[in-house]
């Protein structure tokens, strides 16, 4: 099965309050819904990946580990692409703040890698933020493969 | 998520299984590390042969090991790779931190 929908109504939406445990959760309901999209197994364990670690950046540095804030994710299909977003209650997120990982001096730094995951693993992200400043992630990932000329 | 750890020509082999990811595996993967450093072990060969998924918070505790160990003086080796932490060892140029070998045998060998 192929996505065919154009418009970005969220196919699925779940709220969790910011437990480390409940990543789980969230995991096993979006690779479902790709799954049934026609993403392969390969594909869906990297954007699981990329997933997860968004969610662990809203409930960590978004959410302050608050089990009373919530994480939002929503899943949307619109151009043949999967639609990701996963929304905080914090007070807003500046990802040029993050060094860079792979500089020398970062490299054996044991944190700051999500974000580079995250855009190594989708094909497009993109960080906004909520007028009441929580912090609104966005990945996409093609469905279709794009074939060659 | 526990993690077993033995013993074997002096190295400890620790053993995670499943997902080392934030919150969980990453938390018991650092007590495994510190367990073992405590009862005065040197050398370390983490065997991730049962690992399903690794998230740059599991990244980051082997980071963090590694740092541990070699400041003791020790070595931490990696062990049984599935292909996918290869991947993600690969992407962050961390594969080239860490002695990586195919076999429990062939790690032992390179500790001696």
């Amino acid at each position: 099965m192929r996505a065919a929908m154009r418009s970005e109504e969220p196919q699925v939406r779940i709220s969790i309050g910011s437990r480390f445990e409940h990543i789980d959760l969230i995991q096993v309901v979006v690779d479902d819904a790709l799954a049934r999209l026609g993403l392969d197994d390969d594909s869906r364990h990297w954007v699981g990946i990329a997933i997860r670690e968004a969610v662990a950046n809203a409930i960590k540095h978004g959410n302050q580990q608050d089990p009373d804030k919530e994480v939002e994710v929503e899943l949307a299909i619109a151009d043949d692409q999967a639609v990701i977003r996963v929304i905080d209650q914090g007070d807003g997120f500046d990802p040029q703040e993050v060094g860079d990982p792979l500089a020398p001096e970062n490299l054996l730094k044991p944190n700051g890698r999500g974000i580079f995951y995250m855009k190594s693993f989708m094909d497009e992200i993109e960080y906004s933020t909520r007028p009441d400043g929580g912090t609104v992630v966005t990945l996409r990932k093609q469905l279709v493969e794009v074939l060659a000329p | 998520m526990k993690i077993e750890a033995r013993h074997e020509r002096g190295v400890t082999i620790i053993e995670p299984k499943g997902k080392i990811t934030i919150g969980v595996g990453d938390v018991a993967l650092r007590e495994a590390v510190a367990e073992a450093l405590e009862a005065g072990a040197r050398n370390i060969l983490a065997d991730l042969g049962g690992v399903t998924t690794i998230d740059s918070s599991g990244i980051g505790e082997l980071v963090s090991a590694y740092t541990s160990v070699s400041n003791r003086g020790g070595k931490l080796k990696l062990v049984n790779l599935p292909p996918k932490v290869t991947d993600i060892l690969q992407i962050t140029q961390l594969i080239s931190v860490f002695e990586v070998h195919d076999s429990v045998e062939e790690a032992l060998a390179s500790f001696d």
